[in-house]
């Protein structure tokens, strides 16, 4: 895809989100809408995937560990092809295939269940680990918080991969700024999040999260990595393209009401007019 | 039946062994260590096969992590440390990440309960069979020796899911190497029949029941063993008729009773068949250093004990 009909899936993307949020009266539209873009690239761009045989043998692998941004993945997948985008109505519906939290027992395409923060990475590098050891080609990414980061287990997840000469992983961090109780920086700062990534034998890259140009550019630079695991620290917008989400971490987790739900969907139609339409 | 002549092993020993042993027949199958694999002994497997024996170095929670993600592609992994680290530090990862997925990770916990000795409360885990039996569709096992820690061990391979196997640091004796001996997991096995009480017990503590019903039968008083080397699928079916038989059952086990084997079993005879149980166990309280068998023998896990408490509930 060029970068229009990228921008343009996006904001399809963020569209499902802000939708499947206000259905469930539930859920975490922040870091999904600040995480489409990634979403869209990884799964649009990057990905060796079939969304008609979802457990292909020789897939690429994607780990949502922050795993309350599952709006994000589940509107990703069905503008992918993977499930109906009505079904994006059920999202935390009771009966629902789609749960709170991504759900890898029940839905197509999601390659692990995630949900409780800092768990993902370390499966990730399971993953990327078996394909090592037998010699597989497959790529494994794992995306995270940059609020999620304040786990531990993140960091011996980060030990273990570099130690382990992991090249075939992309650790991502979503990096808005905001975790629930308010600017990381303020709660307890996980800065400097690139250098600290370089201190467990990563290669980093600092991208704009937005900028399609920068994410085909930052994941290609991963690919050409060797010897060492890739951190992209991704710098985003939380509730990026819904104007009264931006920058607001009071929208992390809470569903836009029925006249808010309306707003947000004249804000992304507008950038869709902006983009031209429909892909 | 304690005597000189009988072969002990530790059913850690039996853990690595059996991985070593299994090692060429599965190819998936893959042992992460986290720096304990000389005390687990899967150093045994690391020595046969080094490029499938993965140390995560001191970080269970990751460990238990990596484990859930080689299962996704196919791998048979087995997760070792000891059981404080394994079911304790890592319980929340062994939920979320393993037993919620249902992921074919196996949990090879050693240096489970007060049989550790010396190192003390710290490292005596007397909880973990209470957590791991609590997650859904987890599979828990506990064997009394090295036959049935082995034989544990490959039912866990074949088996797909989630599996937990208690293991031990201190040798016990071989009590299971007769030509008929089967395992299958949930399948409780009858050591010895009798009709006044029922002693229900696994791990180490089988053959200090076994003991301990030769000692009460020379009061006239005849007690039918029973070893629950799986607690979770648990074999309700031979608690039951047990319980009808002889009318008092007593748990008898190196853990905690609280949510322990002894829970399981009130669980089942409450619903089930409501029969007095008497619960012999770690009572809510934590060990301390010394050599194992004196702790067994000071929290009256031995033989002497459990004859003790045994005449006391049937009095």
């Amino acid at each position: 895809m060029n970068n229009l009909e990228l921008a343009k899936t996006a904001n399809e993307v963020r569209k499902g989100i802000v939708t499947s949020v206000h259905s469930a009266k539930a859920g975490h539209p922040g870091g999904s809408l600040s995480a489409a873009d990634i979403f869209t690239f990884l799964y649009f761009e990057e990905m060796n995937i079939d969304p008609e045989n979802p457990k292909m043998e020789g897939r690429d692998r994607f780990v949502l560990s922050k795993g309350h941004v599952a709006p994000g993945l589940y509107s990703t997948l069905a503008q992918r092809g993977y499930f109906p985008v009505e079904d994006l109505k059920t999202l935390r519906h009771l009966g629902s295939y789609l749960q709170g939290h991504p759900d890898m027992k029940h839905i197509p395409g999601v390659d692990m269940s995630s949900g409780s923060l800092g768990q993902g990475v370390s499966a990730a590098v399971g993953m990327a680990l078996s394909a090592k050891m037998d010699g597989k080609d497959y790529r494994t990414y794992a995306l995270c918080g940059d609020g999620e980061i304040q786990e531990g287990q993140i960091w011996e997840a980060a030990m273990f991969a570099g130690h382990r000469k992991l090249d075939n992983l992309v650790v991502i961090v979503d990096n808005n700024g905001l975790q629930i109780d308010g600017k990381i920086d303020d709660v307890c700062s996980p800065y400097p999040i690139d250098k600290k990534f370089e201190a467990f034998n990563f290669h980093v890259i600092n991208v704009d999260a937005h900028d399609f140009d920068a994410l085909r550019a930052a994941f290609k630079e991963a690919r050409a990595t060797k010897g060492m695991p890739t951190a992209i620290v991704a710098h985003s917008t939380k509730g990026k393209g819904v104007s009264f989400m931006e920058n607001q971490a009071s929208w992390h987790g809470t569903a836009p009401n029925d006249e808010q739900y309306a707003v947000a969907m004249e804000d992304l139609e507008k950038i869709a007019k902006e983009l031209g339409g429909a892909n | 039946m304690a005597g000189e002549s009988v072969k002990k092993i530790a059913t850690r020993e039996s853990y690595g062994n059996a991985l070593a042993e299994f090692g060429e027949q599965y190819p998936n199958l893959v042992v992460l260590d986290a720096d304990l694999a000389a005390a687990t002994k899967t150093g045994i497997f690391k020595k046969a096969f080094p490029d499938r024996h993965i140390d995560c170095g001191i970080a269970e929670c990751n460990m238990v992590g990596i484990a859930a993600g080689l299962a996704t592609t196919g791998k048979i992994p087995f997760v070792s440390s000891f059981a404080m680290f394994a079911a304790g530090r890592a319980f929340e990862q062994v939920r979320n990440s393993v037993g919620y997925p249902h992921l074919n990770v196996k949990i090879g916990a050693t240096h489970a309960g007060i049989t550790v000795g010396e190192d003390g409360a710290s490292h005596q885990c007397n909880e973990d069979i209470a957590l791991m039996r609590t997650i859904p569709g987890m599979v828990v096992m506990c064997p009394s020796d090295d036959i049935e820690a082995k034989a544990a061990v490959k039912a866990a391979i074949d088996y797909v899911g989630p599996v937990y196997i208690r293991f031990g640091r201190a040798a016990v004796p071989v009590i299971n190497d007769t030509p008929d001996y089967k395992f299958e997991i949930g399948k409780g096995v009858v050591k010895k029949e009798g009709t006044d009480v029922t002693l229900v017990a696994n791990g180490i503590c089988v053959y200090q029941a076994m003991d301990a019903a030769e000692m009460l039968a020379k009061d006239g008083i005849s007690a039918k063993v029973v070893n629950i080397h799986t607690v979770k699928p648990l074999d309700e079916d031979l608690i039951v008729a047990s319980a009808k038989e002889t009318g008092k059952v007593v748990t008898i086990e190196e853990h905690s009773v609280i949510g322990g084997l002894g829970s399981a079993v009130c669980d089942c005879l409450s619903a089930k068949y409501p029969t007095p149980v008497c619960k012999i166990g770690m009572q809510d309280v934590f060990g301390e250093s010394g050599p194992a068998a004196e702790l067994v023998h000071k929290y009256g896990l031995d033989a002497e004990g459990i004859y003790k408490q045994v005449k006391e509930f049937l009095a």
